[in-house]
């Protein structure tokens, strides 16, 4: 069995706060709140009031090309910005990317030793938008990877595995 | 590295189309903090007080808090600091939203705005990059429409915009800068904006907002948010629900308006309807309540709800928070419906939700006491709501009547006339006031009217309840878990402080206790306003979860400063003495310390006398309200009062002080413009 963490999301709770961003970014930094960047978290709430459209999106997987074709959701009469309910790191825009590097984010739902009881952004959305659920599911669990290796990915992928190894040879020499 | 400040100001020149950026002091920082604080120190080095509001020698500052951009909850107030058009003094306005902390993130704490543009122009920042580009083609657009029309000509959404509208553009005294729900709208601010030709400022960061003492910081802010979650499940008992919880009040959330509507004046702050909330009201507006608004709202990293999203039938979508909502229906003696119909176009305009209503009920006395006539107001309907919105636009647009009723009701009155001036009958130093109109003077109220330099209550006011509860255990359930108060001696004085006989107003709470209860409650505020700590989670609800006791170590461990209660008790003295010497500077005198006359039916010369005398031996100023050379120099303002004294300040005899009655820089010096401004300079010496 393995063990699956479920971020509930309730857009009409979602009052544009933020709150999730700011946490999401300080728990990141290095060391741990040692500051805050809406643009390094890896939750984003794209919202327009004018619409009255809020959508928090938790960074997915990097994809390295971009879908054919994009997609705009309308529900209950309300159209939803381009490609507002995809939760990846793609090419087509500028979200859940480092700011500095361009490398792609990604939710690790807080993991760390001891563990804490809920991902800090469902913590600290206190309009429950956010709720956290784990579940038992079918299969095994699989080896996360860590943030280095979800960089070094993309990485090779951008460049090509070859270039990117030249690079460290180069850059350990120096 | 500077923590929780970026340590970076942007300076713009206007008139020669400069952008420089400025390191700053960070000796400033310990001594004023940030916002409200440091904003007093460049007007006070950089302002003579000879420069008139209109002038390109005027600045305009847009400051972020402190800690704005910080995990602590709720900080992300913007500053605006310039002198009023309306009071010739130091204007001192805020909004929440978003602005702020992207500000920070872009690197700068503060836009400090001098000159005037040639043209109508708009600021973009885009972290180190900043343009000043051209908005001719933004002219007469209303708030949110040009917000909407910045980001997208950008092609930056996530861009956050302040921005005037035409009211702005126009000069109009009441004018706001507004941004999203929120909004910096008292004292005329989006008027200088206007007069600096400056359409808008767009904003975007993505750098980091450093905290120099994280862990400790995190952990304060989760004691923070627990306290919230434990106030929503407690609301203070004793007291109407609109006051019971925290946040600015809840008017979005609560349909329950009976404290507003019988306890405020309606019309011209004139009839108080005691009776008016009944069953059948309440039916009536929470249906409209409901049916209106879609969503309630916050501002950044604030789990407060103080903002609703409002969409009247056919009409644009907006957004609306605190006591906008009641404004303009009571001012126009009508309804809810009312009231959403009106605050869209009043806010793509982007007017003062105080003034504006007054003013135009104002107008609108001085039409049925036949001062003003169908001569002065061509075309004026004869259905009471067309009235307010015929009103509206004539303000906004400066056309006809609105010319001079855009000065607001102080200097509209002395144009018009006739009598008139009995009807500008609540206004303090200069600008229009809450409508409440009280019977039993109360001394701390009466301390606040007079001598709050923010020129308005609920800037002031907060920690302390504004009435006595009924019974002695009321009160002393009340001060169980009063965490809050700076010295135990508070709750003695409410615990004290009876609704009748001889431990009621105006005799107590004591002259001294006055003196203290009004010095807390004005010191928080003085702490928020540098910091940028929304008020409505410290110094404005009773019972908030920053306080005295707190707010040192989130200052310190945001920023690395060490300071105790002690150390920011004194720089909030600082920040308000500075305020303070900034208005004497301009010639505020013990002369316009005054309520509205007519603010409580029942007054005691003698002892207002003595309130004021005592409060201010209590501040440290003389008898006149001048900071004295001694308490200038104990906060390290000597170059204060070395300045005050060669002015020859000290030496006034009552006698000599003279009162500048009108606001002289309008006629002179005003560049060229087009026609539709030109009409704003109507204001007859």
């Amino acid at each position: 069995m393995k063990k699956v963490k479920v971020i509930k999301i309730d857009v009409d709770k979602c009052n544009g706060c933020r709150s999730c961003e700011v946490i999401c970014s300080a728990f990141h930094a290095a060391p741990k709140y040692s500051s805050t960047n809406p643009e390094r978290s890896r939750i984003r709430v794209l919202f327009d009031p004018l619409k009255d459209t809020y959508v928090p999106v938790i960074a997915g997987e990097y994809t390295e090309a971009e879908c054919n074709g994009r997609d705009i959701y309308t529900i209950n009469g309300k159209e939803y910005d381009e490609c507002a309910f995809c939760r990846a790191s793609c090419p087509s825009r500028q979200l859940f990317k480092d700011p500095d590097s361009d490398l792609p984010l990604k939710c690790d739902m807080c993991e760390e030793e001891p563990p804490l009881p809920e991902p800090l952004c469902v913590q600290w959305c206190l309009s429950d938008a956010l709720t956290y659920e784990e579940r038992e599911e079918e299969g095994e669990e699989e080896d996360k990877p860590g943030e280095m290796e979800i960089g070094l990915e993309a990485l090779v992928k951008k460049y090509g595995l070859k270039t990117v190894k030249d690079t460290l040879d180069r850059v350990s020499k120096s | 590295m500077r923590y929780a400040e970026t340590g970076v100001n942007l300076e713009i020149d206007l008139s020669r189309g400069s952008i420089e950026k400025e390191g700053t002091d960070p000796r400033l920082t310990e001594l004023h903090l940030g916002g409200l604080g440091t904003n007093a120190k460049i007007l006070w080095d950089r302002v003579p007080p000879e420069v008139e509001p209109f002038s390109p020698d005027n600045l305009l500052i847009f400051s972020a808090g402190l800690l704005a951009g910080t995990p602590a909850p709720g900080t992300n107030r913007t500053i605006v600091s310039t002198f009023s058009p309306q009071t010739l003094l130091m204007a001192y306005s805020m909004m929440g939203g978003f602005w702020s902390p992207e500000l920070k993130s872009a690197g700068y704490d503060k836009v400090i705005i001098r000159g005037k543009s040639p043209s109508l122009v708009y600021l973009w920042i885009n972290n180190d990059k900043v343009e000043i580009r051209d908005a001719s083609h933004l002219q007469g657009k209303g708030c949110l429409e040009t917000e909407e029309l910045i980001r997208q000509e950008l092609k930056e959404p996530k861009a956050q915009v302040a921005t005037i509208g035409l009211a702005g553009e126009n000069r109009v005294y009441m004018a706001s800068i507004e941004h999203g729900r929120s909004s910096a709208s008292r004292l005329g601010v989006g008027a200088i904006m206007g007069d600096k030709m400056l359409k808008a400022i767009a904003v975007r960061g993505t750098k980091d907002i450093n905290i120099a003492r994280p862990a400790e910081l995190f952990e304060l802010c989760n004691e923070v948010l627990e306290y919230i979650k434990y106030r929503a499940e407690n609301p203070i008992e004793g007291v109407p629900p609109i006051l019971a919880g925290i946040g600015a009040p809840q008017e979005m959330a609560i349909h329950d308006e009976k404290w507003h509507t019988t306890n405020f004046a309606w019309g011209n702050a004139r009839h108080r309807i005691k009776d008016f909330w009944n069953e059948e009201v309440e039916k009536e507006w929470t249906e409209t309540a409901e049916r209106m608004q879609e969503r309630l709202v916050s501002c950044y990293n604030c789990p407060m709800k103080c903002g609703g999203t409002i969409k009247y039938p056919e009409h644009t979508r907006y957004m609306m928070k605190c006591y906008s909502k009641l404004t303009y229906t009571m001012a126009a003696m009508s309804d809810l419906d009312f009231g959403f119909r009106i605050v869209e176009r009043a806010q793509q305009y982007g007017v003062d939700a105080f003034s504006t209503p007054q003013t135009m009920a104002f107008a609108l006395e001085l039409y049925e006491a036949g001062i003003l006539t169908d001569q002065d107001m061509p075309g004026f309907p004869s259905d009471n709501e067309e009235r307010f919105f015929w009103l509206l636009d004539k303000i906004a647009r400066r056309e006809g009547i609105g010319d001079v009723l855009a000065n607001g009701t102080y200097w509209a009155a002395r144009q018009i006339g006739k009598g008139a001036e009995e009807y500008a009958h609540n206004t303090i130093k200069k600008h229009e006031q809450l409508p409440l109109k009280l019977g039993m003077l109360n001394p701390i109220y009466y301390l606040m009217y007079c001598t709050g330099e923010k020129i308005n209550i609920t800037q002031i006011e907060g920690q302390f309840p504004q009435a006595p509860f009924p019974t002695r255990e009321e009160r002393e359930e009340f001060v169980k878990d009063w965490v809050q108060v700076p010295d135990e001696k508070f709750k003695q004085y409410f615990v004290d402080w009876e609704p009748r006989g001889e431990h009621s107003n105006p005799y107590y709470p004591t002259i001294e206790a006055s003196c203290e209860i009004v010095d807390w409650q004005e010191k928080m505020h003085y702490i928020d306003d540098a910091t940028g700590v929304c008020a409505g989670l410290s110094s404005f609800p009773l019972k908030p979860p920053y306080h005295m006791h707190n707010l040192p170590s989130l200052i310190s461990f945001a920023t690395g400063l060490d300071i105790d209660e002690a150390g920011l008790w004194k720089i909030a003295k600082r920040n308000r003495t500075l305020v303070r010497a900034i208005n004497v500077r301009r010639g505020m005198r013990r002369i316009d310390e005054k309520p509205p006359e007519d603010h409580w039916r029942k007054r005691f010369p003698e002892l207002e006398a003595k309130l004021l005398d005592e409060y201010y031996k209590f501040q440290g100023w003389n008898n006149q309200g001048i900071p004295t050379k001694e308490t200038l120099d104990e906060l390290g303002l000597d170059y204060v009062s070395e300045d005050l004294e060669q002015r020859g300040v000290y030496k006034e005899k009552k006698a000599k002080v003279a009162k500048r009655e009108s606001p002289k820089s309008k006629k002179a010096k005003v560049a060229k413009r087009d026609s539709k401004s030109e009409k704003s300079q109507g204001n007859k010496e």
